[in-house]
């Protein structure tokens, strides 16, 4: 059996994700029948609880908000071929800063605190991500490896301040921190609804990097080196320079995630922030094809299934996992949806 | 080899035929192989040489036409019943395991799986009979990454004939060898067809077709355009029929040396050096060797990608300071790198992309951060043009263009603003001759004007018929230069395997 390369008509780079996404459900459903339901309702169900209601589809929009923000936080790095596993981690470094400056150190007008606590994080999240990226430009060292640790340590650091420095002396002994100040908040979207101004934000950050790669000098020397560094280096690209400034932009998207969970919706910081947003992204942005505007679609579709499958479950008998099933399968059929795009099967 | 017309014939094809969509890659192709004889199969690049070998072995299914081996049909596209019924090949890239031993890589794969041990002793004494029998000298116990280029590829000929290959096809066999070596070659295998093997042999070099086979096939656009005995033609002939017209020499006028613009003093790098170098205006200055001494460092330094480690580099009189890609090309230095695919060009990127990738920065195709992209796209269309780059269009990846086309695109690039210095490393390998013409003649062209040109190429034809002045390159270091025509090729091939240098130094 051996893969041979082609060109894809237009009908199959259509036909093949939509096989991809039936293919997901067909495995899902094959999942939901072992557990003696019926798929049919349960994906009704699944539906109807990510998209249902006003409700339901505030609430998966507010679930797609970190997402999004994750989710271009691993595009810009992986389009440059820099690949930070560490979005996680990131995320909580913003919203470290984000309660570190939000929670009365800096007294000042909304208008001027908003901004700069989203300024300050977006710093310490790339500056995060610039120390993996340095030792891999200077000493070979595998990002893969550094940025996925750093998550585990960020989390340990995090859970160090939150027994700390930062824990809320009126928090009952738990451990989180104090809440933001008002001026420190994002406001709501809709009054009475989760829903907050992180949305608008992440599509508004989504068209920014849309821009900046597509049409940007920086754009196109990141999709240079990610495209082949050799030949970039070669044309006079300053590869390594491209590579520390992907890192600050990637570390500072994923940040400000981080700031959106803590201003907009959940007021302080807790270990528990983020059930693996920044792992998520990846799914996310290789879903999306590495695409900043499709990563708004899939970071909807990512979350719809994680919050449908919330009120499915509590309906049926079928366990919430079977959206973590989902979202792998769809990124594998996904995968190889692409490579069929690209090649065709011999079978000798 | 006479006598070798009655001989009965163990390859045939019939009437294969390839398409790739509108692209017809061999049309109707039919030829008999015979034992004992060595057949040329000659073309440009793109003729479909590689496809008909493709479909020998397999990896393609010919959409119709049939192969027979001594007379029982091949199953098609089974590379196993290929490899069973006697064909092998050896390629230009060579398919060894470096860190194994030559007889590891000779054994491997000969044996079944559940055989426990290599039955060392037995290999060990075929290797030997074979090598004496045949001249393939080499060490059975030798790692491969300790051999030279020539003797992997005689690894790769004993791996064939130890398979008891009976159709052996030697794809560019002597691209990597010294003139010495391809001798040694040659004799080898007027051996092997004595002892009844069968030779297809692929080459577009005319002259090794001349000296080795004893028939010559010509492919031409997909079809067979010509089969003639060897000793009934002549290079010319054979050109024209690979062209398929008259080729145009080139007219070289005596040459209008110039200042020194490049002057390298003790430049040391990696395995260079130290060197001294001079470049001077209006003149083309030739780098002969064989491939992996010492004229990748050479070139790297020149483009900018290594610094020197130690000696002095002066371009136009001043010292060069920090040294980098961009410094180079800030200095006038157009470069031409030998590595088409993976450095001159960005596969995934469009030709305007690549097109100005070298000057991206400047004020002309980009302002405050932002890419203009119209002005590109111009620039592209006139390259496109100018440098008669076939492709779909500007905004294509120019992973789809063909190897001529991928180099008049980087040469489009690089010497578009009439720079003072071209670096041009191994620009034709791989190119069909009408995309060799093309090159050399854009070459020529910047020598007329006043450029100083570094040609550096493993083509000694090439070296030859273009370098106002030459230098061998050998184990890093450059030998004294010799004026156009003061060296015979022989004694340049001398040079080449290291003679006449005095490497204690």
């Amino acid at each position: 059996m051996r893969l041979e390369p082609r060109i894809a008509s237009p009908a199959q780079t259509i036909l093949y994700p939509v096989a991809a996404f039936a293919a997901t459900f067909a495995f899902a459903a094959l999942l939901v029948l072992m557990a003696g339901v019926s798929p049919l309702g349960v994906f009704r169900l699944v539906f109807l609880g990510a998209a249902g209601s006003q409700f339901a589809l505030l609430e998966t929009l507010t679930r797609a908000t970190p997402l999004i923000f994750t989710g271009l936080a691993v595009t810009v790095a992986f389009r440059a071929k820099l690949w930070n596993i560490g979005a996680e981690a990131q995320l909580y470094i913003g919203a470290v800063v984000t309660v570190v400056l939000g929670t009365g150190a800096v007294a000042a007008p909304s208008w001027v605190l908003v901004p700069l606590i989203a300024l300050a994080a977006m710093l310490a999240g790339g500056l995060l991500l610039l120390g993996p990226a340095l030792l891999k430009t200077r000493f070979g060292v595998d990002e893969v490896v550094t940025t996925l640790l750093l998550n585990f340590i960020v989390l340990l650091f995090v859970s160090m301040l939150l027994e700390g420095p930062l824990k809320d002396p009126m928090g009952l002994g738990w451990p989180q921190s104090q809440r933001v100040v008002a001026e420190a908040q994002w406001p709501r979207l809709v009054q009475g609804k989760r829903l907050h101004m992180g949305f608008p934000v992440a599509i508004l950050a989504a068209l920014a990097v849309w821009l900046m790669l597509a049409r940007s000098v920086l754009g196109y020397e990141m999709r240079a080196v990610g495209h082949n560094a050799a030949a970039a280096r070669f044309a006079g690209i300053p590869v390594n320079r491209v590579l520390a400034l992907t890192a600050l932009i990637s570390g500072g998207l994923a940040a400000l995630g981080g700031v959106s969970e803590v201003s907009g919706l959940k007021g302080n910081l807790t270990l528990d922030l983020s059930p693996g947003f920044g792992y998520t992204g990846i799914v996310v942005a290789m879903l999306a094809l590495l695409h900043p505007l499709g990563v708004v679609a899939s970071a909807i579709f990512v979350a719809g299934i994680f919050v449908g499958a919330d009120a499915m479950s509590r309906a049926v008998g079928v366990p919430s996992y079977i959206a973590d099933v989902m979202t792998a399968t769809a990124l594998l059929t996904m995968g190889t949806a692409i490579v069929f795009t690209r090649y065709r099967i011999r079978w000798r | 080899m006479t006598g070798a017309a009655a001989a009965p014939v163990v390859l045939r094809l019939e009437g294969v035929t390839k398409r790739f969509g509108p692209l017809t890659a061999n049309d109707a192709i039919s030829f008999a192989l015979r034992r004992g004889e060595v057949v040329a199969l000659l073309g440009e690049n793109g003729a479909g040489k590689t496809t008909l070998m493709s479909i020998l072995f397999g990896h393609y299914l010919a959409d119709a036409g049939r192969v027979a081996v001594e007379g029982r049909p091949l199953p098609p596209g089974d590379t196993r019943a290929a490899l069973a019924a006697g064909l092998a090949m050896v390629h230009q890239h060579f398919t060894l395991a470096d860190s194994m031993s030559v007889l590891e890589n000779i054994a491997l794969g000969t044996q079944p799986l559940w055989s426990p041990r290599l039955d060392r002793g037995r290999a060990l004494k075929r290797i030997r009979e074979m090598s004496a029998d045949f001249g393939l000298e080499v060490d059975p116990a030798a790692r491969i990454a300790d051999l030279s280029v020539g003797e992997r590829q005689r690894v790769e000929i004993l791996k064939a004939l130890y398979r008891e290959a009976r159709v052996l096809i030697l794809d560019e066999p002597t691209a990597v060898l010294t003139p010495q070596e391809s001798e040694a070659l040659f004799a080898t295998l007027r051996r092997l067809v004595a002892r009844g093997l069968a030779i297809i042999f692929i080459s577009h070099k005319l002259g090794e077709v001349m000296a080795v086979s004893d028939r010559v096939l010509v492919l031409r656009a997909g079809r067979l355009v010509g089969e003639r005995a060897t000793a009934e033609t002549d290079r010319h002939a054979l050109a024209e029929l690979m062209v398929g017209a008259e080729i145009a020499r080139p007219d070289i006028g005596p040459a209008q040396p110039g200042p020194a613009l490049v002057e390298m003093k003790g430049v040391t790098v990696g395995g260079l050096g130290p060197i001294d170098l001079t470049l001077r205006g209006g003149e083309i200055t030739g780098i002969a060797g064989v491939s992996g001494n010492g004229q990748a460092a050479l070139a790297e330094v020149l483009s900018g990608t290594l610094a020197p480690e130690a000696g002095t580099l002066a371009i136009e009189g001043r010292a060069a300071g920090a040294w980098s890609p961009r410094a180079a090309l800030a200095s006038g230095i157009a470069r031409v790198p030998e590595d088409r695919h993976g450095v001159g060009v960005i596969g995934d990127m469009s030709v305007t992309e690549n097109l100005v990738a070298e000057a991206y920065r400047a004020p002309a195709f980009s302002r405050r951060g932002w890419m203009k992209r119209p002005a590109a796209r111009d620039f592209a269309r006139r390259v496109i043009r100018d440098y008669e780059v076939k492709c779909p269009g500007p905004e294509a990846p120019a992973r789809l263009l063909s190897g001529g086309n991928m180099q008049k695109l980087i040469l489009g690039r690089a010497l578009d603003g009439a720079p003072r210095i071209i670096l041009a490393s191994q620009p034709t390998r791989g190119l069909d001759v009408g995309a060799v013409a093309y090159v050399h003649a854009r070459l020529l062209e910047a020598r007329a004007r006043g450029a100083a040109v570094l040609l550096i190429s493993e083509d000694l034809d090439e070296i030859m018929a273009l370098s106002d002045r030459i230098h061998v390159i050998s184990r890093g270091r450059l030998s004294p230069a010799s004026a156009r025509g003061e060296l015979s090729i022989r004694e340049i091939g001398a040079r080449m395997a290291g003679l006449g240098f005095d490497h204690a130094a």
